[in-house]
C-alpha cells in the first residue's frame, strides 16, 4: 500500500470522513478551552462537570427528550453550581467539586439501573464514540464548537488578565466574575460536545493534555494556545488513523496520542526536558529566589 | 478615624503582618465591601472610575509560573481602554514600550515573567501600571524585597508620577523608605491608629503602638531600626494616637 493510498483510503468511508471532522473540530475546541483550564487549574472541575452531564443523559433517555440537551443542561448547571458554592461557601473549591460531582454521578448510575427497557446506548456515553457520529451530530458540534471558539478568541485578552491577576485586572474594571461564570459556561458546552468524541470519562484528557503539552514548550499565552490547537488536531487525525489500521477505539487512541506528545515534551522540552542544561535550571531557580 | 489623601502625594501605608494593609488597598480599589464607614475614590464610590486606578498585587498572590511575557503583562495595563474584542492599537503599543522603558525593562519584552529576578518582577508591574496611565496607585508592597539600587528607581518613578498629580497609595515594611520617600503615612494595626507626614514614622512610641511592643530601636542612631513582628498577633496595640496633619 502506497503512503497516498494510506492515508486516503479510510477517507472512502464517510463515517471515517465525519469522525475526522468531528475529532479535529472537538480537539481544537477543547484545546482552546484547554487553556484556560490548566492555567486556572480547573482540570478536577472538568473532570466533575463531564461526569455530572451523566445524569442529565439518563434523565434525557427516560424522559424522551434529546439526549445531549438533557447532559447539556446537566453539565452546564453543575459547572455554575460549582462556581457559586465556591464562592458562597467556606470550603476549598475542590471539597465542594468532590461533592458535586461524585453525588451528581451517583444519581446517574442509579437512574441508569432503573431503566427496564435497552438502554446499552447510554453506556456509550462513558466511553463516546467518535466514528458513529452522525450527520445531525456533526452540524451540532460544528455550530457549537464554532461558537465557543468565537467567544473565546474575542474576549480572549479579557479572560487573560482575569485568569493571570483576577485582583488586578477586577481594579481596573473588568467583569471577573462575570468572565468566571462564562468561562464555566462555555466549559460546560464543550464538555458536552467532546462526550461524543471520548465519552464521559476521558473528556478531562482532550481538555487537559494538548495545553499542559504547549506550556511546556513555550512561554507566551497566545502561543501556548495555538500549540495546544496544532497538537490536538494532529492528535485527532494520528488517533483517528491508529482506530482504522489497528482496530482500536478512536476515543482512548486520540487520548493516549496527545499523553505520549505529553510525555515526550517533559522529556525532551526546553522548560523542563531531560535535555534542558542543567547549570541554565539552577541559574534560574536562583534568579527566582 | 478617617484617612484623606490629597492628589499629587505619595501615601505610605504602615504595620505589621494581618494589619490590614492589603485589605485597605482592596477596599479602596474596590475589590471589597467595607462592611463599616464610608469611602471616597477620585469623587466617587470605590470601582467607580476603576480604569482610572492602577492595581499592583504583592509578588506572593502572582502565579510566576503563568506563560505570560513581560510585553503581554505590561500590555494588560490597556486592557480596560482597550475594550472588548478590539486589538491594541499602535498608542496602546507605544506606551506600553514607554512603560517599559521608564522602568527600565525595554529590553526584555519576550522573557516569561518567572525568569526574572525579584527586583525585575516589581519593575514589570510597575509598567503595567503606568501604561494604565491612572490618576491612582495602588501597590501592595511595590519595593518588598529588591535591592536598593532597584527601590530606588523605583520610588524615583512613583515620585515622578505624584509630581504629575497622581495619587500612590502603597504599603510597605520598609519604615526609612516609608519617611524619606513618602509624603503622608498611615499606621494600620486592625484599623487606622495614626495618620500624618512620612515623617512621623519614625517616632518612637507610635511604632511601638502600631507593632505592639515588638520593635528594637537601636539606641543612638534615629535611622536604624529594627522590627520584630514575629509575635504581633499575640498583643494588641496599645493607646490609639492621633497625628494629624500638624505643619503641613
Amino acid at each position: 500500500m502506497g503512503l497516498v493510498a494510506f492515508f486516503t483510503d479510510p477517507l472512502s468511508y464517510v463515517f471515517i470522513q465525519r469522525g475526522l471532522v468531528a475529532a479535529i473540530l472537538l480537539g481544537v475546541v477543547c484545546a482552546i478551552m484547554g487553556t484556560f483550564v490548566v492555567l486556572k487549574g480547573l482540570a478536577f472541575i472538568g473532570d466533575a462537570v463531564s461526569h455530572a452531564a451523566f445524569p442529565g443523559v439518563v434523565i434525557a433517555f427516560i424522559g424522551g427528550f434529546p439526549i445531549y440537551l438533557g447532559g447539556a443542561i446537566a453539565a452546564v448547571t453543575t459547572a455554575l453550581l460549582i462556581g457559586f458554592v465556591s464562592r458562597r461557601s467556606r470550603l476549598r473549591l475542590d471539597t465542594s467539586v468532590g461533592v458535586l460531582f461524585a453525588g451528581a454521578f451517583a444519581l446517574g448510575i442509579l437512574l441508569y439501573s432503573t431503566i427496564k427497557s435497552y438502554a446499552g446506548d447510554l453506556l456509550g456515553y462513558l466511553l463516546g464514540n467518535i466514528l458513529g457520529i452522525g450527520f445531525g451530530d456533526l452540524v451540532q458540534v460544528a455550530v457549537l464548537g464554532a461558537l465557543v471558539i468565537a467567544v473565546v478568541v474575542a474576549i480572549r485578552k479579557e479572560l487573560l488578565f482575569a485568569t493571570f491577576d483576577p485582583l488586578g485586572a477586577a481594579a481596573s474594571g473588568l467583569p471577573v466574575s462575570l468572565l468566571e461564570y462564562l468561562l464555566l459556561g462555555l466549559l460546560g458546552v464543550t464538555i458536552i460536545v467532546s462526550i461524543q468524541a471520548v465519552g464521559i470519562v476521558l473528556v478531562v484528557a482532550m481538555l487537559v493534555t494538548p495545553a499542559a503539552t504547549a506550556q511546556l514548550l513555550v512561554v507566551r499565552f497566545e502561543r501556548v494556545m495555538l500549540v495546544a490547537v496544532v497538537l490536538a488536531a494532529a492528535s485527532a487525525v494520528a488517533g483517528l488513523y491508529g482506530s482504522f489500521y489497528l482496530n482500536v477505539p478512536s476515543g482512548p487512541a486520540i487520548v493516549l496520542i496527545e499523553t505520549a506528545m505529553f510525555v515526550v515534551a517533559l522529556a525532551l522540552g526546553p522548560r523542563t526536558g531531560l535535555l534542558a542544561s542543567r547549570s541554565g535550571r539552577v541559574a534560574g531557580s536562583a534568579r527566582s529566589g | 478615624m478617617s484617612l484623606e489623601v490629597r492628589a499629587g502625594s505619595l501615601l505610605a501605608v504602615i504595620g505589621p503582618n494581618g494589619a490590614g494593609k492589603s485589605t485597605l488597598l482592596k477596599l479602596i480599589a474596590g475589590l471589597l465591601r467595607p462592611e463599616t464607614g464610608t469611602i471616597s475614590v477620585l469623587g466617587g464610590p470605590p470601582g467607580g472610575r476603576a480604569r482610572d486606578i492602577a492595581y499592583v498585587p504583592q509578588a506572593e498572590a502572582v502565579d510566576w509560573d503563568f506563560p505570560v511575557t513581560v510585553g503581554e503583562v505590561a500590555m494588560m495595563g490597556r486592557y480596560a481602554r482597550i475594550g472588548f474584542g478590539r486589538r491594541p492599537s499602535a498608542d496602546d503599543r507605544r506606551r506600553v514600550a514607554e512603560a517599559l522603558e521608564t522602568v527600565g525593562m525595554a529590553g526584555q519584552r519576550e522573557r516569561q515573567i518567572g525568569a526574572l529576578s525579584g527586583g525585575q518582577r516589581r519593575r514589570v508591574f510597575l509598567a503595567r501600571a503606568l501604561a494604565a496611565d491612572p490618576e491612582l496607585y495602588l501597590l501592595d508592597e511595590p519595593v518588598t524585597g529588591v535591592d536598593a539600587t532597584t527601590q530606588e528607581e523605583l520610588m524615583d518613578v512613583l515620585e515622578a508620577e505624584a509630581r504629575a498629580g497622581k495619587t500612590v497609595i502603597a504599603s510597605t515594611h520598609d519604615l526609612i523608605c516609608a519617611a524619606q520617600r513618602f509624603h503622608q503615612a498611615a499606621f494600620l494595626n486592625g484599623r487606622i491608629v495614626a495618620t500624618g507626614p512620612a515623617e512621623m514614622v519614625l517616632d518612637r512610641q507610635l511604632l511601638s503602638d502600631t507593632y505592639g511592643g515588638h520593635v528594637l530601636i537601636l539606641p543612638g542612631d534615629g535611622d536604624r531600626l529594627v522590627l520584630d513582628d514575629a509575635h504581633h498577633h499575640d498583643q494588641a496595640a496599645g493607646g490609639e494616637r492621633h497625628f494629624h496633619d500638624e505643619g503641613v
